[in-house]
């Protein structure tokens, strides 16, 4: 971006972003990137990059993996942490590998058991103690009221009664041995601001975020992709109908768990214009949120979800 | 609802992206906070400004037409209320707990919303909210008139340094659009706003609720009024400027040494503008130098301002690390380590004068002490009251010493230079907010008169290395005795001892003092500050004190050389201390006839990591004292 006086909303919330975590490098003694390869965790990586040039990003970047994510996905996790020339750490929960957990046979135990626990897992494996995530407040009601130092105790729970204030820039961010922080540097940040950024910055993202002619099928009302028809078949038993669609999605995760939308919207531009037009949330199309009515979110927050 | 196209520019997405998309790449963002009490209609407001900036989508406004019917405070109505009460606790309740921030934006400019509650027990989320406020939102019921509350908004809003007042006359649809009711709410804010230094406000008539004059401006119900939107004045005040026209400041955040060749330092300016080729002043050093190069992943850059996170390279090698604040050379912030400071007290225990806390401002960290207040404030008359301490949401004025000078400016003139947060050592917990008023004129002629013969001189001629063996334990533990047959062990080793005993202290030096904890802080202050002058004449020093306190215990091992500070625990069980009661006190105590007695009914906090621990339950004075000595000798 160009310098020009005054400041555009894009370069103020890059250069927060920035702070933010050049404060978490020398606060923290070991801290993590969460990358779940999705938009979000795109610009994170690329603000991280921006952060610390002409150093590579000065700390590592944790994959919790489901084993459930869109092959595509996997294909650019990998090639884009060497690029950044940063360190990837992929865990994958044992237990739920050896239990077989997935989304269709096990419901909510699924996210619990590969993302919740496995998280847990991976941070207390290697001792980190501070995770940036990409979570940003627009997203969900008790995420508006989050710190961008979020702090957890040692079994990674969360108690919005006692969050630290968070006073101009300054962050406080001590803490006692076995506690942790999640820090979220674009938690000012809204969905069209990730778009603008992504265009403005010409950041790659998962292709699926544009509309293509994908294999989908329906189930319990959404549309989803069959990203991998053979698995599909063994878990659900019988293969659904499967027709091809042009669709995309706003946000990735699980492919059995994230609905699709269609759509012809096949650029940046369009997908923009999709953005700005539609009248939906983005998390619309995630199970995870209408778990248990409205608290669904602080509660898994709580128990330790990111 | 009303329609309001102006703020749906939805023709020209739909037509022509790339020239929408333009157009947004220029907007600029503006920060506010909205305060007002539960009754103002402020989530309303709120709720209101985010339906008619498309910023609620179609999901959650069915999401909250459920709510407002199941826990809504407004009948069938939509409750924009619980859009905003994120919490659990806050939707059950009806109230807002915490600072929420919200999100909108329009064609010109982004908005950050901080959505504070109004009541006096929530001064401190609102103060939080207003510290990175542009502008502040001031919400008054048309019905009401300016309230103690709305006066007390006013005064925290313009104490943090927001410069920008809207005054929110709202529910004028239930005034019946009276023009009346809102000059007359205007001269009665205008004539408190002069008293408290606020230059000027704007106000709106308002009905959050129907919608008049929240988008467009005037309403069919206010004809009378000539003034802007409420959107509309957001959208066009000016708020950038003010830092960048003020001399060039960097607190350093990082240093960046991705190799030998490269030695980058970073952070984001707090104010003015830099250049490379500039001159340069890094603090709190004083060297001059100038940029070499402003570097970014983007490339270098011709210039960098005010709000920008950037890597500057200079063209010297000098001293200069996280703390360093790089300065335009010839305007460059004073330093001193002596404050007089406004507090706002956040945690739910009060101020401890004399109990060091961690202070971080800017980019620095270091030990500070408060002193009993001069006044507080009453936030809701502006009236001075006398203080012994801060309790929480309490507002007062106090001289603040920090161990060591750091770099700063008044508040009025760098909020990033003068506003700082205090941590407790123990807990952690942000405790305060402090904001600079100015250095005291001591801190700065005051000067360490530095001597010839060093401490270094001291101990060598004692052949010896200074040491402080500070024991702790409750009452009756057997600190003096094993003291005592401590320095009976060095002396016949020909060391050099004194030993402080909290009993004879307090006959002389510290006989002002009682036993309140603020003056049990100050008594270890005193102690601490005698033992480093005597390590500084070269000398073992050993004290014998309960000292229950962690907090007070680090304070002095922060006073005192690396290495120097030795904790003992003398760790013998309150049973055994109480049963030998050799001067009578728990006795005294367990009767009520002696108030404040640790481990009674005040708290001993034994050391989480203390150097040596002995029990004399357990072990002999002479065991004790032979451990101790076998400990410290590769030491002393």
């Amino acid at each position: 971006m160009t310098t020009a006086l005054p400041l555009t909303h894009l370069q103020r919330l890059e250069a927060e972003a920035i702070h933010i975590m050049r404060e978490v490098v020398v606060e923290a003694s070991r801290p993590v990137m969460l990358y779940s390869v999705g938009k979000d965790s795109a610009v994170m990586l690329h603000l991280a990059r921006k952060a610390f040039h002409p150093a590579p990003p000065p700390f590592p970047l944790l994959h919790v993996d489901t084993t459930w994510k869109f092959r595509a996905m996997y294909e650019l996790r990998d090639r884009i942490a060497a690029e950044a020339g940063m360190e990837l750490i992929v865990h994958r929960n044992p237990e739920a590998l050896a239990r077989g957990i997935n989304p269709f046979d096990h419901g909510p135990l699924h996210t619990d058991m590969w993302k919740t626990q496995g998280l847990k897992q991976a941070l207390d494996a290697h001792g980190f103690d501070a995770a940036f995530g990409g979570a940003r407040r627009d997203e969900e009601k008790s995420r508006a009221k989050e710190r961008v130092f979020s702090f957890r105790n040692a079994g990674h729970g969360w108690d919005p009664k006692t969050q630290r204030p968070e006073l101009w820039n300054l962050y406080n961010a001590r803490k006692r041995p076995g506690e942790s922080i999640r820090v979220f540097p674009i938690s000012n940040w809204t969905e069209l601001d990730v778009w603008q950024y992504i265009a403005a910055e010409g950041i790659e993202i998962v292709p699926l975020y544009f509309a293509a002619p994908r294999p989908t099928f329906e189930w319990q009302g959404g549309l989803f992709m069959a990203d991998d028809p053979e698995r599909l078949a063994r878990v659900m038993g019988t293969l659904p109908p499967i027709t091809t669609r042009s669709i995309r999605f706003r946000t990735l995760g699980c492919f059995p768990l994230t609905g699709a939308v269609e759509s012809e919207a096949a650029t940046l531009d369009d997908v923009i214009r999709e953005t700005l037009l539609t009248t939906t949330s983005e998390r619309h199309g995630r199970a995870i949120d209408r778990d248990d009515g409205g608290a669904g979110m602080e509660r898994k927050k709580q128990e330790g979800y990111f | 609802m009303a329609d309001h196209d102006a703020y749906r520019p939805d023709a020209l997405i739909a037509e022509d992206i790339e020239a929408y998309l333009a157009a947004h790449s220029a907007k600029t963002m503006l920060r506010f906070i909205t305060c007002g009490g539960v009754d103002d209609g402020k989530s309303t407001l709120i709720g209101r400004l985010l339906y008619d900036t498309r910023a609620i989508f179609a999901d959650q406004l069915d999401a909250l037409e459920t709510d407002s019917r199941r826990i809504g405070t407004q009948g069938q109505a939509i409750d924009f209320a619980l859009l905003v009460d994120g919490l659990a606790a806050e939707r059950e309740q009806g109230i807002t707990i915490d600072v929420a921030y919200r999100f909108f934006s329009t064609g010109r400019r982004k908005f950050i919303v901080a959505d504070c509650p109004g009541h006096e027990q929530y001064t401190r989320n609102m103060v939080t909210g207003a510290s990175t406020a542009d502008c502040a939102v001031i919400l008054i019921d048309a019905r009401k008139g300016v309230l103690v509350q709305t006066r007390r908004h006013a005064y925290l809003c313009h104490l943090l340094g927001i410069r920008h007042f809207v005054l929110a006359v709202n529910k004028m649809d239930l005034a019946g659009y009276d023009r009346g009711v809102f000059d007359a709410i205007v001269a009665d804010f205008m004539s408190f706003a002069a008293l408290i230094g606020i230059e000027h406000f704007t106000a709106v008539p308002l009905s959050g609720f129907a919608g008049d004059n929240v988008t467009e401006a005037p309403s069919a119900n206010t004809a009378w009024y000539h003034g802007p939107s409420l959107l509309s004045h957001l959208e066009t005040l000016g708020v950038d400027g003010a830092d960048g026209a003020a001399p060039f400041r960097l607190p350093v955040q990082w240093v960046n040494r991705p190799d030998l060749d490269f030695r980058g330092f970073a952070g984001l300016i707090a104010s003015g503008a830099v250049r490379p080729g500039d001159a340069v002043r890094v603090l709190p050093g004083g060297r001059t130098t100038t940029v070499r190069e402003i570097m970014t992943f983007d490339g270098a850059l011709p210039q960098a301002v005010a709000g920008q996170s950037v890597t500057l390279t200079l063209a010297d090698e000098i001293d200069c690390s996280r703390g360093s604040v790089i300065a335009a050379a010839d305007a460059s912030p004073q330093t001193a380590d002596q404050f007089e400071a406004t507090l706002v007290w956040m945690a739910e225990e009060a101020m401890m004068p004399g109990r060091g806390y961690w202070l971080k401002l800017a980019t620095q960290t270091v030990t500070a002490t408060v002193q009993q207040p001069k006044h507080r404030v009453d936030v809701n008359t502006l009236e001075q009251l006398a203080a012994r301490t801060l309790d929480r949401n309490e507002i007062g004025v106090a001289e603040v010493y920090t161990d060591k000078p750091i770099v700063f400016e008044p508040y009025a003139d760098n909020r990033t230079l003068g506003g700082f947060i205090l941590i407790d050592k123990e807990t952690n917990a942000t405790v305060a907010a402090g904001l600079i008023r100015f250095a005291l004129r001591r801190s700065q002629n005051v000067h360490w008169q530095p001597t010839d013969i060093t401490r270094a001189d001291h101990a060598a001629l004692k052949n010896q290395r200074p040491l402080v063996l500070w024991f702790t334990g409750l009452s009756g533990a057997g600190k003096s005795t094993v003291a005592n047959a401590v320095e009976k062990r060095l002396a016949r080793m020909n060391r050099h001892t004194f030993l402080l005993d909290g009993d004879n202290v307090r006959h002389g030096l510290n006989k002002d003092l009682g036993f309140t904890e603020a003056d049990r802080i100050e008594n270890m202050r005193r102690v601490g500050e005698v033992a480093r002058l005597m390590t500084d004449a070269g000398l073992i020093v050993l004290t014998a004190f309960i000292s229950p306190f962690r907090a007070e215990r680090d304070m002095v091992r922060a006073m005192m050389a690396p290495g120097e500070f030795v904790e003992i625990h003398v760790d013998t069980p309150l049973e055994v201390a109480e049963a030998r009661d050799v001067k009578g006190l728990y006795r005294k105590a367990r009767s009520g006839e002696l108030r404040n007695f640790t481990g009674i009914d005040s708290p001993y906090e034994p050391p989480e990591n203390p150097d040596i621990v002995v029990n004399t339950a357990r072990m002999s004075v002479d065991e004790a004292a032979d451990h101790i000595i076998r400990h410290i000798l590769p030491l002393a």
